[in-house]
């Protein structure tokens, strides 16, 4: 039915059910939203039928970082409810094929949340969809715990600064003891770094934690830095997932990303202090 | 997932051993009363194990189902005899009860307490046997508990009985607790407490000591008092005259 890169095609044939991807962080405020909507956007971009699910309810955002937040009819807690189908309440994106949106409820909260029926919808997601990915409220209580429990992979957003690496590392624990792999004794859920709103100039100057020392801490894999930049708050305010302007670094950072996510080896960017050009100094470039 | 009906462990049990000396049965009786009023509450279903290893008393001449029976009326519950003269081995297996072997556990003898002493008057004869109560332990050798994954903030890992094993880091905020020894083949960022039920041999032993707390047999010290003390290296923290040293290793 996709598209679909040839060495993934093998596996997604083997997997029948779709992969979960759960993006969280503990802390609120370093950029899960933004990154669940980049990383969606990214996969179905590479031709992967991919959902994201808005898991906090009550303070839905995701709407609005996708920009479909006036085609919003039915949402998540209404298909938990029964109160109307998956397909009433998916919203397809407009610009990326294969992309689908499950708001969160605004009027409710997490209570909503049941665990048969979060189950439910991703078992009913996993079996036309490529790719779940589960967009976490911020703290470890009832919704975190929600969103992460069906998780296969997990996308740890830090920032870095102590807070949020300590509560980054608070919920992989979480990760090790609360999710249906580990009670079902399977493998564990795959833990992926994601450190965002980096800023090389100030890691230098001693203000800000250094790629290598949350590496050092948290220990799991890193699966891109995402340098911070105007461009994010821009493509919030406008509803547009940041990785579809390839012209900016955070929009490429995202690129690599989803490479990697995906299985290949690309070398990390934007880590280090760029030197700007004498003429770019001279027109008082940024 | 687990498809066992059961599982088979080895443990340890704390019982009251009545060591008999001599035997008749109104002195017995009379005794186990007094002893029994003194701590209704504390005999009451008390598992205990009548040893025979310092009886005066010619064994073939005593009715061991008789001694049971007069335990159990004051509300004890014999479960074994120990040291059994070979004599009447024959005689105390048939009362159902186990058979024990002499000497074959170290044990600590409470002091006696003054109460223990029976409360008769001293110019009534001579009493004919002295109950005393004797607690014993028995050391089961446990396998060390060993962690290969990092331990992160909030997850607490307690190894009880034996020796805790951690192959990677233990995050700020995560917590560790052993009776025995701990070893952290990994930054040792959080909180680790060694010894917990009081060995105050136990030690702890990390790559990069980089700690909120360490703690041997409840002395502690805070990541202050460490910073002075090789932070970020190898270190050993051991417990000597009731004060924590903390040595580069």
């Amino acid at each position: 039915m996709n598209t679909r890169e040839p060495d993934a095609a093998g596996k997604i044939e083997e997997r029948v059910l779709a992969k979960i991807i759960v993006v969280t962080s503990g802390k609120g405020g370093v950029g899960k939203t933004t990154s669940s909507a980049a990383i969606g956007t990214g996969l179905a971009l590479r031709g992967f039928k991919t959902a994201i699910i808005d898991f906090d309810v009550g303070l839905r955002n995701l709407d609005l970082i996708m920009g479909c937040e006036r085609r919003v009819v039915y949402d998540f807690v209404n298909v938990i409810n029964k109160e109307a189908t998956l397909k009433q309440a998916l919203i397809k994106d407009k610009r990326t094929p294969n992309l689908f949106i499950l708001p969160a409820s605004q009027t409710r909260d997490k209570d909503a949340l049941s665990q048969e029926g979060v189950q439910a919808v991703l078992n009913e997601l996993s079996r036309d969809f490529d790719y779940i990915v589960c967009d976490s409220p911020a703290g470890i209580e009832k919704g975190a715990q929600m969103a992460l429990y069906y998780a296969d992979i997990a996308i740890v957003v830090t920032n870095p600064e102590v807070s949020s690496v300590r509560d980054s590392d608070r919920i992989l624990g979480i990760l090790q003891s609360k999710t249906r792999r580990v009670e079902a004794g399977e493998e564990p859920v795959e833990e992926h770094l994601l450190l965002t709103r980096y800023n090389p100039t100030r890691v230098l100057a001693g203000e800000m934690l250094s790629v290598q020392d949350v590496e050092d801490i948290l220990v799991i894999p890193l699966l891109g830095v995402i340098p911070e930049s105007e461009a994010v708050l821009k493509a919030s305010n406008q509803g547009t997932p940041v990785i579809l302007d390839q012209e900016t670094e955070a929009g490429q950072a995202y690129s690599d990303a989803v490479a990697r996510l995906l299985g290949e080896k690309v070398e990390h960017r934007f880590l280090e202090v760029q030197k700007k050009s004498f003429l770019k100094r001279l027109l008082g470039g940024k | 997932m687990n498809q066992l009906s059961f599982q088979l462990k080895g443990s340890v049990v704390t019982a009251i051993v009545l060591e008999l000396y001599r035997y008749s049965r109104t002195q017995f009786s009379g005794e186990l009363a007094g002893k029994v009023r003194q701590a209704p509450m504390f005999f009451q279903q008390t598992p205990v194990v009548i040893s025979l290893e310092k009886l005066e008393t010619d064994p073939s001449k005593i009715d061991f189902a008789e001694v049971i029976a007069l335990c159990r009326e004051f509300g004890l519950r014999p479960m074994a005899f120990k040291g059994a003269p070979p004599e009447c081995v024959a005689a105390l297996e048939a009362t159902g009860l186990v058979l024990i072997p002499a000497g074959q556990v170290g044990r600590a003898v409470v002091p006696e307490s003054p109460s223990v002493a029976p409360p008769e008057p001293p110019s009534v004869a001579e009493p004919e046997i002295v109950v005393r109560t004797v607690v014993e332990e028995r050391l089961v050798q446990r396998p060390s508990k060993v962690i290969t994954r990092p331990i992160r903030s909030g997850q607490q890992v307690y190894a009880e009985g034996c020796d805790l094993i951690v192959m990677a880091a233990v995050s700020e905020g995560a917590e560790i607790l052993a009776d025995g020894h701990i070893h952290v083949y990994g930054a040792l960022r959080g909180r680790a407490l060694a010894g917990v039920r009081g060995d105050d041999t136990a030690r702890i032993f990390c790559q990069s000591l980089e700690a909120e707390l360490v703690s041997v047999a409840g002395n502690f010290k805070l990541s202050d008092s460490l910073r002075e003390l090789g932070w970020k290296a190898p270190a050993q923290v051991y417990l000597q005259d009731d004060t924590l040293h903390v040595v580069a290793l």
